[in-house]
């Protein structure tokens, strides 16, 4: 049994028993919230992390999926035709989105992509018709998968976690596919991609739409967890959040993003009770983050324990033949 | 009549200050390829600054111009530790360089607003410069005719230091293809310190100039953000005419876009830098496609 | 740095509570007698809500500290969270203090968006909420009953105002400008239906969009009227009024609560000198309630209130007097909240007070004027001096309430512009 596989069941197991050994009903509502902030990261990651576009415009998507759950549940419809409308809603407006920031890449996809976003958000507040401005519109209750009723925070952790679980395998079999190494080609060496015949942009047009797709789901989580959607869900600072989220945990690795969600929700939501300067202390963190691992806080961490473990071999071997010398040099 | 005329000497006005703004923004991007997004927290710690010495905050009242100076100095060091001890280890990772200047700018807004609170501060306008001139109905206040003229010498002065000297050589031959500039011997690392630290003057620069128009509060580095962004984007990475044009033409769009079309007022910037970046993603006078 | 110590207090006391009850799963007991009375507060203490978020905190501080963190009696133990300003940060609060810190009462959240993601929430669990957040509806067409509003709602001022300008200055054109958003929208909405009712018409309503930072494409369209009418919040008024002096615009200047806030005369110059505002506080109130309220604050924080440290700082006097009226405990929701409902208070720094039957306020309103004053007291130049008090003003204005209520909210085109 390797240790890997170790520290994933272990996991596994953790996540699964949390409400038990959580300590009270607010933390455990917070790790539903880091669990769907993870499937947000996951989905910007495959195109961030893996596709190297960077997108900072992403809480737009976000924002229609929560506001298409809002505006079909106040129109009257039941929950699964609003979901359906959120998913299929978000991943045509993804569709679009691929289409004009596709034009370019590196900076480029990074503006368009914000101004994408800031668009959305202006959207939010003036069409006030569907979107109901800045006084949002309010949740009624939550949907009932399978006929179980999820409004208690112990039913929607399992709900989220098993969603969870689902975007995390999706995106471990996505990676390990021929799409998701396409798509790594595409970020490596794109010019080289297009020479061996790949269709450059169809990769990252379909990564842009599995993408959308886990957006969306994080948006239904969002909106069905908070009861509640205005337009400061979808303002730049929520893209660069999510984008921090990313970074931080390490783009491009498939734990990263849990990792990056779990930081920033935790400073942003727990220590901010107990730290005033709270703001200060998150943006410290990326600071050293970036000084000591500058690729992310998941291969960070896994380098500087090998190199730990490394040197540490080094010394032990190198202890075990100083003292073979000293036994051989002592031996008449 | 009157509200053409004042609208267009303010959208000049307001070109000019984001020029100041958007120029070092262009020139730390077009250089040193990493999109600088402390600069809107650059812009507000340089007007708090240069409001702490002008207002009277301190036992001695600065006298307005020598504020800007100091002001300009202070972001200037501080933007020379941040280049040295943080972005220099980072050559080429974007997306480490977007994770420490997005860091930096939390860490710059909530120092802001622990050392001068949440009330928003104001600058008086300097004393040589209070007033307005009337032309018949027309009323423009001397301060904002002062901005252009800030903007145009400082425009004149970035020009002179890019094109005729030897520094100003050397950044564009790094603009141009930073490998080359090596090779020909330019020490390319001491450059970029130079380059990010006159950014960062400039952008504190812009923060206390334009403090006596638009005051200094809390969040104003992220409503100026996006508009350096959107006059870089424009204009073109990397170059100093991009930059002015781009400036005055989002100084138009803002002023007019705003009263004009009222129901658009929040698409009025970013419509036309999305078609720009899709029709002409180096922006109008970029010197390399972002 | 008094303010440090005693927040720190309060956060280490309340942490360490909070963890102890929380890891080791202490049975909530029945709140005796003895037992500490939970008082939250949602607040802004980062970004660009945080001028009157931190304003609301002081406010409470202050009461506390004068009252000997006592209410009816109780020791008070207090929990401040910080939101962002963003909803989903209100909402993962105001569960942190009901569900983890098991508070009586919530006091706030500043923003009208804010209370909008918690209103199911707090209803659902019981919770008195005290809040200066003006959404109308709030107390009017969908009215929660465990939300109490001491300070006013977004019009009710402009309603004050808008006739105070219409009969008082006689003033016949307006043109409004505000942000476009909600509050912007009632204000004005408010200012306008009160304004024609007096026989006025506004000629021109200017929406800007949140965060311009210069506001002279909207300036340069203000012509042709007698008065403009203003009710941009948070500190945005400081460099409006410079903007709208800069261009040599004459026309006066009326505002709400927020345009003309007390707390801002610090950061004022000449151009807000003449601007005429209507707020539920004024500091020139010259009663032992407020002159108390003020030596506290000055001597604790040292900082001139505002609307916001004295909203909170009401807010508190009508929790204590409806603890006391409650007989001291909070194990009955339903007879606290209505206990807090029925609090008639004389004396609080913004004068005498009651509630409707929806739970908005009862109270005196001040016209008042900025003028320049060089020795003002605390240290200040400007003062916003009393010109007419206006007693009893309910959230309905002089209109009946069945027929204020029968029109929609008001919003962007609500009401509608007319001819003139």
């Amino acid at each position: 049994m390797s240790r890997r596989f170790i520290v994933f069941v272990a996991g596994f197991v953790a996540l699964v028993t949390l409400p038990y050994w959580m300590p009270g009903v607010y933390y455990l509502n917070v790790s539903s919230q880091i669990l769907y902030y993870a499937v947000f990261a996951l989905g910007l990651n495959i195109l961030a992390g893996y596709g190297g576009l960077v997108s900072l415009g992403h809480a737009g998507l976000f924002g229609i999926a929560a506001y298409a759950i809002g505006y079909m549940l106040q129109a009257g419809y039941g929950h699964p035709v609003a979901i359906l409308t959120a998913l299929v809603g978000g991943m045509a407006s993804m569709a679009l989105y691929a289409v004009l920031s596709l034009r370019a890449t590196g900076i480029g996809f990074i503006m368009i992509t914000l101004a994408l976003g800031q668009i959305i958000w202006g959207l939010a507040y003036r069409w006030i018709s569907i979107t109901g401005g800045d006084n949002g519109i309010n949740l009624h209750g939550r949907p009932h998968p399978f006929g179980f009723a999820i409004n208690s925070p112990v039913a929607f952790y399992y709900t989220t976690l098993v969603v969870f679980l689902l975007a995390l395998a999706s995106v471990a079999v996505f990676v390990r596919s021929p799409l998701g190494a396409a798509l790594m080609g595409t970020r490596d060496q794109p010019r080289r991609m297009t020479a061996l015949g790949y269709h450059v942009w169809a990769i990252r047009f379909w990564a842009c739409m599995f993408s959308g797709l886990l957006t969306a789901i994080s948006g239904v989580l969002f909106v069905y967890y908070t009861q509640f959607i205005s337009p400061q869900a979808l303002d730049l600072t929520a893209s660069a959040e999510v984008l921090l989220m990313v970074i931080s945990g390490g783009a491009g690795t498939l734990f990263g993003p849990i990792v990056g969600a779990a930081l920033v929700i935790v400073v942003k939501s727990v220590v901010s009770g107990f730290i005033e300067r709270w703001n200060m202390l998150l943006g410290a963190i990326f600071v050293v983050i970036v000084i000591l691992m500058p690729e992310g806080l998941v291969p960070g961490t896994t380098r500087l324990w090998r190199l730990a473990r490394r040197k540490a071999g080094a010394r032990a071997s190198r202890k075990t033949e100083l003292e073979a010398a000293s036994k051989a040099e002592a031996k008449p | 009549m009157t509200f053409w005329l004042l609208l267009t000497v303010n959208s000049i006005t307001f070109g000019g200050l984001l020029f100041l703004l958007a120029a070092g923004f262009s020139l730390i991007f077009g250089l040193m390829r990493i999109p600088n997004l402390t600069h809107g927290s650059l812009f507000m710690l340089g007007a708090y600054f240069g409001a702490t010495f002008a207002g009277g905050m301190l036992a001695i009242t600065f006298n307005f111009w020598i504020a800007v100076l100091m002001a300009t100095i202070l972001v200037a060091i501080f933007g020379t530790v941040i280049e040295r001890f943080l972005l220099r280890q980072l050559p080429g990772q974007q997306m480490a360089q977007v994770l420490v200047t997005l860091g930096i700018s939390f860490i710059v807004a909530d120092f802001c607003l622990m050392v001068w609170g949440g009330d928003p501060v104001r600058v008086d306008t300097p004393e040589s410069l209070t007033g307005f001139i009337r032309y018949g109905p027309l009323v423009f206040p001397h301060y904002r005719l002062a901005v252009i003229v800030i903007a145009a010498v400082a425009t004149v002065a970035l020009w002179l230091l890019l094109d005729r000297t030897r520094l100003g050589a050397m950044i564009r031959a790094g603009v141009d293809d930073p490998d080359m500039a090596r090779v020909v011997g330019i020490r390319v690392s001491q450059l970029f310190t130079i380059v990010f630290a006159l950014g960062a003057g400039l952008a504190a620069f812009a923060g206390i100039i334009g403090a006596p128009i638009l005051s200094v509060y809390p969040g104003l580095d992220q409503d100026m953000l996006p508009l350096a962004l959107v006059v870089v984007i424009l204009g073109g990475s990397g170059s100093l005419l991009g930059s002015f044009v781009g400036s005055i033409i989002i100084g138009f769009i803002y002023n007019f876009g705003q009263a004009l079309l009222p129901e658009l007022s929040y698409f009025v910037l970013f419509l036309p830098m999305l078609v720009v970046l899709i029709v002409r993603p180096q922006g109008l006078f970029g010197r390399f496609v972002p | 740095m008094s303010r440090k110590i005693t927040r720190r207090k309060f956060m280490a006391t309340t942490a360490a509570g909070a963890a102890l009850a929380t890891t080791f799963k202490f049975p909530t007991p029945a709140i005796a007698q003895g037992a500490p009375f939970k008082l939250g507060l949602l607040t802004v203490k980062t970004g660009g809500l945080a001028q009157g978020g931190i304003q609301m905190e002081q406010g409470v501080l202050t009461w506390l500290k004068e009252h000997g963190n006592k209410m009816a009696g109780r020791n008070v133990e207090f929990f401040s969270a910080d939101t962002g300003g963003k909803p989903a940060g209100t909402k993962t609060k105001a569960q942190e203090l009901i569900e983890r810190d098991k508070v009586d009462v919530i006091l706030g959240p500043l923003a009208a968006f804010e209370l909008l993601a918690i209103d199911d929430y707090i209803e659902q669990h019981k919770t008195p909420t005290l809040s200066l957040a003006g959404a109308d509806d709030l107390t009017q067409r969908r009215p929660n009953p465990y939300f109490l509003r001491p300070s006013a709602c977004s019009s009710q001022a402009m309603h004050v105002m808008g006739h105070y300008a219409a009969k008082e200055m006689g003033k016949k054109k307006a043109i409004t400008i505000d942000w476009d958003f909600a509050f912007g929208y009632e204000q004005e909405g408010g200012f306008q239906a009160a304004f024609e009712k007096d026989g006025g018409c506004v000629v021109k309503k200017l929406w800007t969009p949140l965060g311009t930072p210069d506001y002279t494409p909207y300036i340069a369209q203000i012509a042709d009227c007698d008065v403009v009418c203003q009710g941009f919040p948070g500190g945005v008024p400081l460099r409006f009024l410079k903007q709208y002096a800069n261009f040599g615009l004459k026309y006066p200047l009326v505002t709400g609560e927020t345009g003309g806030d007390d707390a801002l005369l610090h950061s004022f110059g000449d151009e807000a000198v003449g601007q005429i505002s209507c707020c539920p506080y004024t500091l020139d109130l010259d009663t032992d309630g407020n002159k108390r309220f003020i030596a506290a604050i000055q001597k604790q924080f040292n900082v001139v209130p505002g609307f916001y440290a004295a909203g909170l700082y009401v807010n508190c006097d009508v929790v204590e007097a409806g603890l006391k009226a409650a007989g001291g405990t909070t194990d009955n929701k339903e007879k606290f909240m209505a206990a807090l409902k029925a609090v008639d208070l004389k004396d609080t720094p913004r004068g005498p007070i009651k509630f409707d039957h929806l739970g908005n306020v009862v109270g005196d309103f001040y016209v008042r004027v900025c003028e320049k004053r060089p020795n003002a007291p605390y240290g200040l130049k400007l003062w916003n001096k009393t010109v007419k008090t206006y007693k009893d003003v309910s959230q309905f204005w002089t209109w009946p309430e069945k027929e204020f209520l029968a029109h929609p909210v008001y919003s962007r085109d609500y009401p509608p512009l007319k001819k003139c």
